[in-house]
């Protein structure tokens, strides 16, 4: 007989559920898989059908992502100067040739200010108003609590039209200051709520001593409650920065010169030139990249952060 | 280090009033204890003093000084919590450290202000470790090191043993005794544990419901209760409490038990009605021939004594007599209750009527 734990799986289902994890994780990987792999084929290796599992990698979609280019004649294109780089190179190659940069990099930064700069304030407006209200003694505080999360109590857009002519009035349509002040307000709810969780799981105690080692509330706030809700402040920025920077529908329709972000400005690639299905996929992959760093940094907070408060240490 | 007057000090949350008209005098130096059951409003009183709550009215006098409305940080309060509330994000060396940091004190004097006081607490091969990993008597260490270091006028300490094993508690409650004859700083502890409380206090307040129920010294309390709460909850066992009617004038030595004469210290005061004779357990007697009779239910055996409970026309009485005494359940005997030490309360206002005994004892 062999002797069996009580509290240790047994070896079949940690091998269930390890075939079980590799499965999922293989369904939600593969349309990343797909997007990068695509964004390094040539256009006709992207359409082709069955589709190219091995192919020769090229940069032809990220070059065509940061360009604009043309397509002369073919007569024409014989009698131009040798190609200045590889950029026109590999334009050449396609049978086109660069006539300026493309807005990509320009609409990419707009994501990054208006991504990160909504964050931020969710995440400082919210730190403040969810210690507050862990804290102190707020008139109709359960009322007020439940107003702000009545916000995302119906799809953002249901309120597109309003903002949008409150906006146009407000001169905030097509600004960054507009964007990020729109997606503070969306995330600002979730921000109270998910901080406010985490700042009552701290011990009134830690900033009740720093009190009586002759802080002021502030101090302690900044130098005791801060550091003990890192955790949770990293997990809800990482919400808040998903939702900020795949934030289409308010980006389509408030944004189009000045402060568009990325997430409308990649599908009109499609338009130029064709359907340019390796410049689409570069620019998604591009876009995916912050997000993917920003999330891997914190990853250890986030695992944490949103398992807190289930089990006490 | 300093004196604490509490005068008419109040405390309502809401429509519950936590604490109601306290006033009691800490002289410098002492060891006192706020003890009484949770909820009645202990904990308040101390948080008060230390700036935590601010009262509704009353005043808090630190040196003189009314702080009643003062920030806590505008006190010059130490205080110890029961969790200890080390800072979880720093080391022990920094943790003792951080209310010298507040006060801008230059490094190189912290450093060794907090390497004394590790030395005096026996923590000081430990600076450099995090809190997270100590155990519960090295954490306390920790927690008053924090305190001390900066010379407060004085210690708050909410239960800070109550967290803490049986068997550190011991050595802890020693320590602290210790330290607080070493340094002569006026402590302010708050116990739900009576035994804490009469083993290292100077003073004792005893707490019910929010009401300063009496304030004196351990020995005073244990031999003189104000009220029958006192009476009750300090003491292992408990002092019995023989229910009777009667009525006796000032002056009287005797009250009447059924048709038993009980001798007991002179009245100051009349009582009448429904009376309470309260007699400490060591100072019941077993003996065959005494007129207040007696049925044996229980023997506790602890060692050198033993407990006898009694079931009596008045009630149940236990004795602690010695275990030498052959006592068996079931056997009928004698009481002999020691006249000296007996109270006589009132049973409708539960508190004690006057006697040469207790007059002295009772402050206001």
């Amino acid at each position: 007989m062999s002797a069996y734990s009580v509290t240790e799986p047994s070896k079949v289902s940690k091998w269930v559920a390890g075939l079980l994890v590799t499965l999922y994780a293989i369904i939600t990987l593969l349309p990343l898989v797909w997007i990068i792999s695509t964004s390094f084929k040539t256009g006709p290796d992207s359409i082709s059908y069955p589709p190219k599992v091995f192919f020769e990698p090229t940069v032809e979609g990220y070059v065509n992502l940061f360009t604009t280019r043309t397509r002369p004649a073919v007569s024409e294109l014989d009698t131009l100067p040798p190609p200045d780089g590889l950029m026109e190179e590999i334009a050449r190659r396609q049978g086109t040739i660069i006539t300026g940069p493309s807005r990509f990099a320009e609409r990419f930064l707009n994501s990054v200010i208006i991504g990160f700069g909504s964050t931020a304030l969710s995440i400082i407006l919210g730190t403040l108003a969810a210690y507050a209200f862990s804290r102190f003694k707020v008139p109709l505080k359960d009322d007020l609590l439940f107003f702000i999360l009545s916000t995302r109590m119906m799809p953002p857009i249901a309120v597109a039209i309003p903002i949008y002519l409150m906006y146009r009035e407000l001169g905030l349509s097509d600004t960054h200051v507009g964007m990020i002040l729109l997606y503070t307000a969306v995330n600002i709810s979730l921000a109270v709520w998910l901080l406010k969780g985490f700042i009552d799981e701290i011990p009134r105690e830690y900033e009740e001593a720093a009190l009586i080692d002759g802080y002021t509330r502030f101090q302690a706030f900044r130098k005791v409650v801060l550091p003990q809700a890192a955790t949770g402040i990293a997990s809800t920025a990482i919400f808040c920065l998903i939702f900020a920077w795949n934030e289409y529908a308010f980006a389509v329709l408030l944004t189009s010169g000045n402060a568009q972000t990325a997430p409308p400005f990649i599908p009109t690639i499609i338009g130029v030139g064709g359907q340019d299905w390796p410049a689409v996929a570069a620019g998604a992959t591009l876009f995916l990249l912050p997000v993917m760093i920003f999330t891997i940094l914190l990853r250890k907070h986030l695992l944490r952060g949103i398992t807190f408060g289930a089990v006490r240490k | 280090m300093a004196e604490i007057v509490i005068r008419n000090l109040r405390k309502e949350f809401g429509a519950f009033t936590a604490v109601q008209g306290s006033s009691f005098t800490i002289k410098d130096g002492e060891f006192f204890m706020l003890l009484g059951p949770s909820g009645c409003g202990k904990t308040t009183t101390l948080r008060m003093i230390a700036g935590l709550e601010l009262p509704t009215s009353g005043e808090i006098l630190i040196d003189g000084e009314d702080v009643s409305q003062r920030p806590a940080s505008q006190r010059d309060i130490a205080m110890v919590f029961q969790m200890f509330a080390l800072y979880p994000h720093m080391n022990v060396r920094k943790n003792i450290a951080y209310p010298l940091v507040s006060q801008g004190v230059p490094k190189a004097q912290v450093q060794q202000k907090v390497a004394e006081v590790a030395k005096i607490l026996r923590i000081d091969h430990m600076l450099d470790k995090p809190v997270g990993g100590l155990s519960g008597g090295d954490r306390q260490r920790v927690a008053l090191g924090r305190a001390i270091v900066r010379n407060p006028k004085a210690f708050m300490m909410d239960e800070p043993l109550g967290a803490l094993d049986a068997e550190f508690r011991e050595i802890m409650a020693e320590e602290l005794r210790a330290l607080h004859d070493r340094m002569h700083a006026t402590t302010v502890y708050v116990t739900h544990d009576q035994l804490e409380a009469m083993q290292m206090g100077d003073k004792i307040v005893v707490m019910n419901h929010g009401v300063v129920e009496q304030f004196g010294t351990p020995q005073d309390i244990y031999d003189h209760p104000a009220t029958l709460f006192v009476a009750d909850f300090i003491g292992s066992p408990a002092m019995n409490f023989l229910r009777f009617d009667g009525t006796a004038v000032a002056g009287a030595e005797t009250v009447t038990l059924g048709e038993n004469p009980v001798t007991l210290p002179q009245l100051q005061e009349p009582a009448s009605g429904s009376l309470v004779l309260g007699v400490r357990p060591e100072h019941v007697s077993l003996s065959d021939t005494a007129p207040l009779r007696g049925r044996i239910e229980a023997v506790e055996y602890l060692g050198t004594t033993q407990i006898v409970t009694l079931s009596t026309p008045f009630g149940a009485v236990k004795a602690r007599t010695s275990s030498a005494l052959s006592a068996r359940p079931g056997d009928l005997t004698g009481l002999n209750l020691s006249a000296p030490r007996l109270s006589l309360f009132d049973a409708t206002t539960g508190r004690a009527v006057r006697t040469a005994a207790n007059a002295g004892v009772f402050h206001g």
